[in-house]
């Protein structure tokens, strides 16, 4: 009983320090700016807020309408993508890369350098609205159905579009990675300071997603997602419209899905159909929201960073002299660690890092913190 | 009923109303609105003679234009239908999705092609080390039976590996399945864990025989030519031969045995079975038995037809979905008929559609059906 | 006076909620005992925590002097119980002929013989043996989930409200087969809101009320009885 109270801290202490101690053993215990552990952590700690918002999305999807997608991937994709073709300039002439749109410069009147800012702003809300027209197409056939059947079709449409994108050759550069995505703000910062104004900008962007969804998620609205979640019988006995309120959640979350999609390719500056397989894009995305706990916003976030942490420290002992068995099969065992990573926490620890939470208004938040809290304490004590 | 319309003049002399999605002329209405009361007390049954009449068309169409595509759907069809009858059976007793039907398949490829070869990838990648000790060193084991590409050696390993996959099954209910269930989750908490066995597996097959594509047999067999410009390997004969042959014992079992009958029965209805006197625990015990039996012969068949290769598991999710769904979820036979559509269709595509989309040919089935009939064809109302 | 089913202070109820606040019921072999009382009161929990469908914790249930407390069901069954539940108690997609299988299930002989004899009772169902239980009106899915709990053979069967949502006509019919079942030596209790008839029926009768046993006795006495008369029977 004490146990279960000190995983959550022992996990983030453990994967903290790995996250640390290992990239400055290889580095050889160097601290400085410009290489060894600091920038790494900076690079780190930038890709787990883009996944923080990509587990934020599902988390508003699956955590608390209780809209079951099984095909983070597309959504990541479309977003990455739509993002990439916004903020490229035209194909070039005789260039080997092919793709369609190519607006970047289109999008960059000659004002305030609008060039290193306002594209990448106006491709992440394409990207989220791309990505959100996709959920609102796929909701209408499915959301009425059991809940397995919008699984199921959320894989297939993400393989759909996968085939799409590799055979489509003249599309997004087929199956080859569509390289060359400018980075927002590149022009004012050096290649040193850069990737920490990335983090920076990042970590406002993952606050922004939590806020926006925390509000979200605590007003009347929210409430009645979270209801529907609960028991959408009932719901629907009290005059909820269960189908309009369960596709504003689903559209919502992957609207907010494809924004972090178009985050990951500015970050990355690359995009290839092999980064939105089933595993990386789909999985890993709901192993970050049922390890950090759903239904639990600071779990979305606390998910991302262990599982990404598990995920680059693997990397990392790659490094190491390890033996031939091992060392050919490291990313195999990783695979097979966080798959059954997911089932240990589901059989171990249902609820997560990071519980729901039982509150849901904000009034009643503020009731509760000015009185005592019997509720809270009797729940507590249910769990011990 | 008359329900109430919004009125709008739009120019003189005439009156628009919108009704429900449509607009249409006031005087039609009223007719309109009846059309559509009726049509909508058809239920889905529209859906289920499209579907069917589509299905009938594109068989015939199939059959007579494209003979050799179709009789591949249908060899392609019969590796699918033992899969989807293990999904769906799995599916009408334990009422979830597994996800992991794709992979564990693969994972019963692999276990005959280690029985029968004893090779697994050794101490670095790429390089293959024997176990020692394989079905191969019986004399004869490999000796083509009649004009088939392998012997005896393989067949009892694809039924060791039923038995196998029968027990691996059995104790991942055992270990997860059982514990969710005595827990109460939702079919989704279900869902999430199959896909999590489906990765992990998938893993599993990965870093023990790597990720280059294998096969049972080596060497080239060449195909015979039939009538109607058909050409088979016999293989191919034999894989349609067994699959229709389980199916056959499926229903028998299902339908005219008392361990068959009692599952039809908990699929129905778990709690009434319990009350029964069903002993409903045994009854998911030799479901998964079945289930698991059935997935590790359709793997290895489907390994005879191409190669064996750990990415295929997952990507067979979606055909053995879109059959088990077009069958209705939970029927059987009605798997066995959606597995052949769903080959058929696969293979036929390839004259319209560039090949690299055939795995999602399967999803534009999916798709159909949910908007036609989303129970499927043999599926129960409720 | 030796019982042949004895629930002694049964404190049950679903998850955290209770409501079986210790309630006692016996049955003599070859009764009929009807359990009334009003929505709420916990009669169909009742018939659930002594059939092992939900946990009892506390109290003992015994069958023929055995415990059978917490037992799972198809044990209890084995002893020579069966339980009808209130609704959705035929296999739709399963033949009539198969629903009775069913419900003999864990009998291997005279399978043939005990059909025809639960096909003496209800001649209706033999007419259509092949029929699908989906495709049974109200009234004859009631028949035959009797039809069903008899298959066992059992020494007690344990009905949920078979009348509710059944015509008047069709309700008269039911409680004379199960009349007509007791008479041949089944002993019944007979969880019902009817309580009128139910009483009409039976050799003695509960009233359960808030989870707890209110009043128990003569079936006649208490129909007769002003004070049941206004509190349960509605009138």
């Amino acid at each position: 009983m004490r146990a279960g109270k000190l995983i959550t801290p022992l996990t983030l202490v453990v994967v903290t320090a790995f996250v640390i101690l290992i990239p400055m053993e290889r580095s050889g215990w160097v601290i400085s700016l410009d290489r060894g552990v600091i920038p790494f952590l900076a690079a780190f700690l930038t890709t787990v807020a883009i996944f923080a918002i990509l587990a934020l999305a599902l988390n508003v999807q699956w955590g608390y309408t209780g809209v079951f997608n099984f095909g983070v991937a597309a959504f990541f994709m479309v977003g990455a993508y739509t993002a990439a073709i916004f903020v490229k300039g035209p194909p070039e002439e005789g260039s080997s890369l092919r793709y369609v749109g190519g607006f970047g410069e289109a999008l960059s009147p000659p004002i305030l350098d609008s060039e290193q800012w306002l594209p990448f702003v106006i491709a992440a809300l394409a990207a989220g609205a791309v990505s959100g027209l996709l959920a609102l197409a796929l909701s209408l056939p499915t959301l009425r159905l059991r809940e397995d059947y919008l699984a199921i079709t959320t894989i297939g449409v993400a393989e759909l579009l996968r085939r799409i994108v590799i055979q489509e050759d003249g599309l997004v550069n087929g199956s080859r990675s569509l390289v060359g995505i400018p980075k927002p703000l590149s022009g004012y910062f050096s290649s040193d300071t850069e990737r920490f104004v990335d983090l920076a900008v990042m970590a406002v962007l993952v606050m922004i997603v939590f806020l926006i969804v925390e509000r979200g998620i605590r007003s009347p609205w929210g409430r009645v997602l979270r209801a529907l979640k609960e028991d959408e019988v009932a719901a629907a006995a009290s005059g909820k419209n269960v189908f309009s309120f369960k596709m504003q959640g689903f559209v919502i979350g992957a609207v907010i899905m494809g924004m972090g999609g178009a985050f990951f390719a500015f970050n990355r500056g690359a995009v290839g159909p092999t980064t939105f397989d089933h595993f990386f894009a789909t999985f890993m995305i709901w192993a970050m929201l049922m390890v950090g706990g759903s239904g639990n916003n600071w779990g979305a976030i606390a998910g991302a960073y262990v599982v990404w942490g598990f995920w680059t420290t693997t990397l990392q002992i790659n490094g190491y002299d390890l033996p031939d068995v091992l060392q050919s099969r490291i990313f195999y065992i990783r695979d097979f660690v966080v798959g059954s990573l997911i089932v240990i926490v589901l059989l171990l620890r249902p609820q997560g890092l990071f519980p729901e939470e039982r509150r849901v208004s904000i009034w009643l938040d503020h009731r509760m913190r000015r009185g005592p809290r019997p509720a809270d304490d009797a729940t507590a004590e249910a769990e011990t | 009923m008359r329900r109430r319309c919004w009125r709008a003049k739009t120019w003189p002399g005439s009156t628009w109303v919108i009704s429900g999605m449509s607009i249409i002329p006031a005087r039609y209405a009223d007719s309109f609105s009846e059309l559509r009361d009726r049509y909508r007390a058809l239920g889905d049954r529209p859906g289920a003679i499209g579907l069917w009449a589509l299905i009938i068309a594109l068989f015939v169409w199939a059959a007579v234009f494209q003979t050799q595509l179709f009789v591949v759907g249908i060899i392609v069809g019969s590796i699918l239908a033992l899969g989807a009858m293990g999904l769906t059976l799995v599916y009408g007793i334990l009422k979830f999705g597994n996800f992991a039907h794709g992979d564990t398949m693969m994972l019963g490829s692999y276990i005959a092609y280690i029985l029968l070869t004893g090779t697994v990838v050794g101490r670095q990648a790429n390089i293959d080390t024997d176990i020692g000790i394989s079905l191969e060193q019986f004399p004869g084991a490999t000796t083509g039976i009649g004009d088939l590409s392998f012997g005896y050696g393989l067949l009892i390993a694809i039924a060791l590996a039923g038995l196998a996959m029968a027990l691996i099954s059995i104790a991942l209910d055992r270990v997860v399945y059982r514990r969710l269930r005595q827990r109460k989750s939702g079919i989704v908490i279900f869902a999430i864990a199959s896909l999590g066995i489906a990765f992990s597996t998938r893993a599993l097959m990965l870093i023990i025989w790597g990720p280059d594509p294998r096969r049972y047999v080596s060497g080239i067999h060449y195909a015979k030519h039939y009538p109607f410009d058909v050409v088979l390997k016999t293989d191919q004969i034999f894989i349609f031969f067994v699959a229709f042959g389980l199916a056959v014992a499926l229903y028998v079992l299902l339908f005219h045995m008392k361990l068959g009958k009692a599952m039809r029965a908990m699929a129905d209805n778990a709690d009434l079975a319990l009350v029964s006197g069903i002993n409903t625990d045994r009854i998911i015990v030799w479901t998964w038995a079945i289930g698991g039996a059935l997935m590790a012969v359709a793997g290895a068949l489907l390994a005879v037809q191409a190669s064996l290769k750990p990415d295929l598991g997952f990507g067979l999710i979606l055909p053995l979905f879109a059959a088990a769904i077009l069958g209705g979820l939970g029927k059987p036979h009605g798997a066995f008929i959606g597995a052949m559509v769903v080959g058929v269709t696969q293979e036929v595509s390839i004259e319209f559609i560039s090949a690299g989309y055939k795995p999602a040919v399967a999803f534009m089935i999916l798709v159909l059906i949910l908007l036609l009939r989303p129970r499927g064809l043999f599926g129960s109302t409720n | 006076m030796s019982a042949l089913l004895e629930a002694d202070g049964i404190v049950s109820g679903y998850g955290e909620v209770e409501i079986l606040h210790g309630v006692s019921i016996s049955v003599a072999a070859g009764e009929m005992i009807a359990v009334i009382g009003p929505n709420g009161a916990g009669k169909s929990t009742l018939l659930k925590a002594v059939f092992g469908l939900i946990p009892c914790a506390a109290g003992t249930v015994r069958f023929d002097g055995i415990d059978i407390t917490n037992q799972s069901p198809d044990r209890i069954v084995a002893q020579g119980m069966s339980y009808v539940p209130q609704t959705e108690n035929v296999f739709p997609s399963l033949s009539i002929n198969e629903n009775l299988e069913m419900g003999g299930f864990i009998r291997r002989e005279r399978l043939q013989e005990r059909l025809e004899h639960v096909y003496g009772i209800f001649p209706d169902l033999a007419h259509r043996r092949g029929d699908s239980g989906g495709k049974l009106s109200g009234g004859q899915r009631q028949m035959l989930a009797l039809a069903r709990a008899l298959m066992l053979e059992p020494r007690l069967l344990m009905l949920d409200e078979p009348s509710a949502s059944l015509s008047p006509k069709m309700v008269e019919s039911l409680f004379q087969k199960i009349d007509e079942i007791n008479r041949a030596g089944t002993a019944v209790l007979l969880v019902e809101q009817n309580a009128k008839e139910a009483l009409s029926l039976s050799d003695r009768a509960y009233v359960l009320a808030t989870g707890e046993n209110r009043l128990d006795g003569d079936a006649k006495t208490m129909l007769e009885s002003e004070d049941v008369a206004r509190l349960y029977l509605g009138d």
